[in-house]
């Protein structure tokens, strides 16, 4: 960067003067970098940075929204892994789920903007349309309790009838086995997003002269050369759909939320996601949902840096 | 070389076997029917009248097509306390006042942060990037006490303002400016004696257009989706995806209504995207992230 400053008539020349000396400098030449930055940076600062901190801070209180905080400690986390056992139940439950819906969505983007690539630009374009869709369309997996709906007039109950399976109506949103199976299913069907659309994006910028290369230097079929030219060209790629597909799977409460009410029958569906709703925001114990909120947060933070070490393993 | 090439519009194709073709195809169209049936259904249970509706079994397909849902949904609404037109209104409100907002904030600092050299822009992304890792959920309680200080809740302010500093919306757009705005034509604008307001407004964002109607697309849906909220109590502030979810959870007895009501959420976000695909594709083509 040095270099690049170096040219311009008002840069100064570092070696005369210390480091921060320089720095200043620097800032009041670029007064107007801050000025472009500021609005977006501060309001960034205010809602994604700082509650981050604050839950942090009241986690070790027990503020309510109504009287002064007292300072309780670990309180709040000995009580969470202790002695509340519909939070370990969530912790399980967000693990199950997450475990599955995450890597299913990162896969399934995958291993479909591979295929897709292989059409020809125009069905790819109608095929990327139908397959990004169900992600986009808000209110659309509301279909999917209609789907699965308690009657004999819901598509699933009436095919069943109809083949002779069973002859009453599954009450799939009161049986706890089939809660958190068709929730995931759902999950998965508004997975295909943002990671989806950078993978269809990255295999379209492969150079294509790197393929003919390869067919030279002896690759014989499409494995390998999605393992030795495609995949470490698509790396960073890759890297952003994973981050994308992870926090995607930790967000998924108000579906589950709508489908399976709140609570979900034996809690069979309760993420930690609805535990800190619950507390939060119905009961208001802020100190308490804060200490589930920072939970959440290193478990999020923990399976991105965990992928992150998977993932730089690609094609090496 | 000694095995015979495949072509493929007179193009020669590498490495692609018949059987791989096959198998690619069938899993495209099982994935493709799971995908596009829910949203077909949708479609078709809106348009079936009445006694369709209350077929048994119920059929994937509609004989005599009506729009009386929509027009039934419609009286429903009326009915309700808070008008129809109401919900619509705010969700739009909220939509364009949002995504308005987004695209200027979020295109000045991309474009500072991918263009002009200062100290602490390093530091700022790597915050960026990192709170990419993280779902909003967590953030919830503490943006209500930030919220209430600030006196916003049960105001637009309170769905609008903190729409305005998306962290994905800023991180692809400062991706594609990085990649896709020429250096050198920059630096010709600020010898010419360009200001940097002006090198960023006239030269830097025509250059970037499909990097902001990714920007667009992806803000307004989201606000669009936007459903409940504990910012919002009052019932003349609540959306159009919240009253369609109060219809869905009515049960049976409104099927027709919320189906075409869901169709209605359904199709904005969807047209957005049919208009601005092939520019959200060439954004996410620099979308990579580097370890």
């Amino acid at each position: 960067m040095s270099a690049n400053t170096a040219v311009k008539k008002k840069a100064v020349n570092r070696s005369e003067m210390t480091k921060a000396q320089w720095t200043w400098k620097e800032i009041k030449r670029n007064k107007t970098a801050y000025v472009m930055i500021a609005p977006f940076v501060i309001l960034f600062f205010i809602f994604t940075i700082l509650p981050v901190g604050v839950s942090i801070v009241l986690s070790f209180t027990d503020f309510n929204m109504l009287q002064t905080p007292n300072i309780v400690w670990m309180e709040n986390y000995i009580t969470l892994f202790l002695d509340d056992d519909i939070f370990i139940t969530s912790v399980k439950n967000t693990f199950i789920f997450a475990a599955i819906v995450g890597p299913g969505s990162y896969l399934l983007s995958f291993i479909c903007a591979w295929f897709i690539n292989e059409l020809s630009p125009k069905i790819r374009s109608i095929v990327t349309l139908i397959f990004y869709s169900p992600s986009i369309s808000g209110g659309a997996y509301l279909m999917w309790s209609i789907v699965f709906s308690s009657d004999s007039y819901g598509y699933a109950n009436a095919l069943l009838i109809d083949l002779g399976f069973i002859s009453m109506p599954i009450q799939w949103f009161q049986n706890a086995d089939y809660v958190m199976p068709i929730c995931i299913v759902v999950a998965l069907w508004t997975s295909l997003g943002t990671a989806f659309l950078s993978f269809i994006a990255g295999f379209q910028g492969v150079d294509h002269s790197l393929y003919e290369a390869g067919a030279v230097d002896g690759i014989k079929n499409r494995w390998q050369e999605l393992w030795y030219i495609t995949l470490p060209t698509m790396k960073p790629q890759l890297m952003f759909g994973a981050v994308m597909a992870i926090t995607q799977a930790f967000g998924f409460g108000a579906i589950v939320t709508s489908l399976a009410g709140f609570p979900s029958v034996d809690y069979a569906a309760h993420t930690i996601m609805h535990h800190l709703e619950d507390y939060g925001t119905t009961r208001w114990e802020v100190g308490y949902a804060s200490a589930i909120a920072t939970v959440l947060f290193l478990i999020m933070y923990g399976s991105n840096a965990l992928v992150k070490k998977l993932l730089s393993k690609v094609g090496n | 070389m000694a095995k015979k090439l495949r072509t493929r519009k007179h193009r020669v194709v590498l490495n692609r076997s018949y059987g791989g073709d096959i198998g690619i195809g069938f899993f495209l169209f099982l994935m493709g029917l799971f995908l596009f049936i829910p949203m077909y259904y949708t479609v078709i249970q809106s348009l079936k009248p009445l006694d369709e509706l209350w077929m048994f079994p119920p059929r994937f397909y509609v004989m005599s097509p009506t729009f009386n849902n929509f027009k039934d949904l419609f009286n429903l609404m009326n009915t309700s306390w808070v008008p129809f037109s109401r919900y619509i209104f705010n969700t739009v409100f909220i939509s364009v006042a949002g995504t308005f907002g987004n695209l200027l904030l979020s295109s000045m600092c991309a474009y500072a942060l991918a263009k002009i050299k200062f100290p602490g822009r390093q530091a700022i992304f790597a915050l960026i990037v990192a709170s990419l890792m993280f779902h909003s959920t967590v953030s919830a309680i503490a943006n209500f006490i930030t919220l209430s200080w600030l006196g916003w809740i049960d105001t637009y302010l309170a769905r609008i303002v903190p729409a305005w500093c998306t962290s994905l919306g800023l991180y692809l757009m400062k991706q594609f400016m990085e990649t896709n705005v020429n250096n050198a034509v920059l630096e010709s604008a600020r010898i010419d004696g360009a200001t940097e307001w002006k090198t960023f407004w006239v030269i830097a964002m025509p250059m970037v257009k499909p990097a902001w109607l990714t920007l667009v697309c992806y803000s307004f849906k989201d606000l669009w989706n936007s459903g409940a909220s504990i910012y919002i109590q009052s019932e003349q502030l609540k959306t159009f995806n919240y009253a369609v979810s109060q219809l869905v959870s009515d049960g049976i007895s409104r099927q027709g209504a919320s189906a075409a009501a869901t169709v209605i959420s359904m199709l904005v976000p969807i047209l957005v995207f049919v208009i601005s695909q092939s520019n959200i594709i060439e954004t996410m083509g620099s979308s990579g992230m580097k370890d």
